[in-house]
């Protein structure tokens, strides 16, 4: 394992609450837009559009 | 005599005010952002673990100051961001403003926290302390509560244009502590050091440490683009789902209305 010298627990403790809280941020991101993309196609499915495609597909 | 109906030239903002327009970029853009996030952040780790030197003061725990520095960057940046969305919001009822604002807030304030989280683990060997009520660090923590409280205040109200409106107000009250903590460390004896890179007379720091920090910031920065992009997505499917559900409720009011009254 690299040498960080005696302050190596500090050094690895940050690195790891970083992957930690940015792998959260983004891992809630892309969950929040799958679930939002499920949901709206859930509905575009039984027949409920937004008014500007609606007007376009008439 | 023809009329010609000349169409108005749209500015960016105002061409970026349709959503519609805004996802259409966006989808392009935020895949070239994200890579070049990534590319840069390892490439950062790879000048930091392997290339860059010791500091003859605090050894190997200069390698805290890599992350520790871009954190604190975004932290205060994306409270600018929001106080200019804020502003984009109350003054031009921009129809992104309040989107954008709302999709910074928790970015904000993961580096808000990641700046105090990896502040205290290098103040602890090199300081002697977790923490010290020092004022750089406590007008960072200040900033935190601050997305803390526009975090609460955004879902303690159901009517969107009411909660954008509120946190708008307090997006441009709160901005007043960007300066504060920018200045902390001149204007009150602080344990923190002084500014090194963005000063009048140009950075303290040998170009050795100073590149591999330029590094990582510029790539930390892609990173909180590409998230904040990917957050306002969110924000526009989110609306997009409230109007239609809401749209589908009244449609069905209306169907069994008349049944009601025969």
């Amino acid at each position: 394992m690299m040498d960080l010298g005696p302050h190596a627990a500090f050094i690895w403790a940050s690195y790891a609450i970083y992957a930690v809280v940015l792998a959260g941020v983004i891992g809630w991101l892309v969950w929040d837009g799958a679930r939002l993309k499920a949901r709206l196609s859930d509905l575009e499915a039984r027949g409920v559009s937004r008014r500007s495609r609606a007007a376009k597909e008439n | 005599m023809t009329q010609t109906n000349t169409v108005p030239q749209q500015s960016l903002t105002q061409k970026l005010a349709n959503p519609t327009r805004f996802m259409q970029l966006s989808a392009k853009l935020m895949p070239w952002m994200a890579g070049a996030a990534v590319a840069l952040i390892l490439y950062a780790l790879y000048l930091v673990f392997f290339v860059a030197p010791d500091d003859y003061q605090q050894g190997q725990t200069v390698k805290i100051m890599y992350i520790h520095v871009p954190a604190a960057w975004l932290g205060m940046m994306g409270y600018a961001l929001i106080a200019i969305s804020s502003f984009g919001y109350l003054v031009f009822r921009h129809p992104l403003a309040d989107v954008s604002s709302k999709a910074a807030a928790p970015l904000g304030a993961a580096f808000a926290f990641l700046a105090l989280a990896t502040g205290s683990l290098w103040g602890k060997p090199m300081w002697g302390t977790y923490w010290v009520w020092d004022a750089r660090l406590t007008s960072m923590l200040i900033l935190l509560f601050l997305y803390f409280g526009l975090m609460a205040l955004r879902s303690a109200i159901d009517d969107e244009a009411l909660a954008g409106k509120l946190c708008a107000v307090l997006g441009l009250v709160g901005v007043t502590i960007l300066p504060i903590i920018k200045f902390s460390v001149d204007w009150w004896n602080t344990l923190h050091q002084p500014a090194s890179v963005i000063r009048m007379d140009g950075p303290t720091i040998h170009s050795d440490l100073l590149w591999p920090l330029v590094v990582s910031a510029i790539g930390f920065s892609l990173l909180f683009f590409a998230l904040h992009m990917k957050g306002m997505r969110n924000e526009i499917l989110r609306r997009r789902l409230r109007s239609l559900t809401m749209a589908e409720v009244d449609r069905a009011r209306s169907v069994s209305a008349p049944a009601a009254a025969e």
